[in-house]
């Protein structure tokens, strides 16, 4: 994972289906400030293309990483997402 | 022959460049196009060109779902994609009519059925599926699903669509026709609103859906 940048806020959508990643995403980016970094941790692996596509579409967010991680037994898919504007 | 050729190879040369200077002449008054007229000319069409980009243009996209069902499984559809393109930052109306419209009451929206006939994904032949109760023991395997499937429920998806701006229309013509009261719905759903309401955002919608 690169460094150069600092999370500002986890949101923890473990558990939740589509279409709350993303509609959770999009309601924690709101409360940031300009250049702040959110992490979302998600188990819904339709959200790598989801938050992915979202971010493309979406004003005002950029998707700088996406990875997948391995935590007691359970598959995480972990998102940054800075708030551009 | 040997010794003819560097004689004819520069006349034929010659015919061929005196060929291209008249073909060059020939078309020269046509073009003959007076260059203020042209300017002018690609000014206005620059100009119109910003104006339909203007028009069609504005940044931010939209879209209308027309919403017509009202089984458990058909909520679904209209209010995942609306909460989504509210998350896009997109202006999203979901016109709510006939049994679309017990998405958004307050009462049916928590006791909305799958059907269990005619439902091809149902692990019953349908003149069992047609037994009383049927319905309500499909609705209840879905629900399990769902719940632990990590779904959303239908109500919280509602109030997410509302709390992400998705402006949630009732037909007053259906409400009439069903004897729905405004409070016998969900807050925040916009109601006093009939078919040209929802033709006018169509009209201006990026994206138009019947469900």
């Amino acid at each position: 994972m690169s460094t150069d940048y600092t999370v500002t806020e986890t949101l923890d959508v473990k558990g939740l289906n589509c279409p709350m990643p993303v509609v959770k995403a999009k309601q924690a980016t709101d409360d940031l400030d300009t250049g702040e970094v959110l992490e979302i941790v998600a188990t819904d692996s339709g959200s790598m293309s989801d938050i992915d596509g979202w971010a493309g579409g979406t004003d005002g967010v950029e998707l700088l990483e996406q990875e997948e991680r391995n935590e007691d037994g359970e598959t995480l898919y972990v998102h940054f997402v800075r708030k551009t504007q | 022959m040997s010794t003819d050729t560097p004689d004819s190879g520069p006349a034929d040369d010659a015919d061929a460049a005196g060929d291209a200077e008249s073909t060059a002449e020939e078309i020269d008054p046509a073009e003959e196009i007076d260059p203020a007229e042209l300017q002018a000319r690609i000014e206005e069409l620059e100009e119109e060109l910003s104006a339909v980009k203007a028009a069609t243009d504005d940044g931010e996209k939209s879209m209308t779902i027309i919403a017509t069902k009202g089984s458990f499984d058909m909520a679904y559809p209209p209010l995942i994609l609306a909460s989504t393109a509210a998350a896009f930052g997109w202006d999203v109306v979901v016109f709510h009519t006939f049994w679309g419209l017990d998405i958004l009451h307050e009462e049916k929206s928590r006791e909305l059925k799958l059907s269990a006939v005619g439902n091809p994904s149902m692990p019953m032949p349908n003149a069992l599926a047609a037994l009383p109760g049927m319905d309500s023991v499909a609705t209840k395997m879905m629900k399990r699903r769902i719940e632990e499937n990590g779904t959303a429920t239908v109500e919280e998806l509602i109030d997410l669509s509302l709390d992400t701006g998705v402006d949630l229309q009732a037909c007053q013509m259906t409400m009439d026709l069903m004897g729905y009261e405004a409070e016998d719905l969900h807050d925040g759903v916009t109601t006093d609103v009939g078919a040209a309401t929802a033709l006018e955002h169509m009209a201006d919608s990026d994206v138009q859906l019947l469900i």
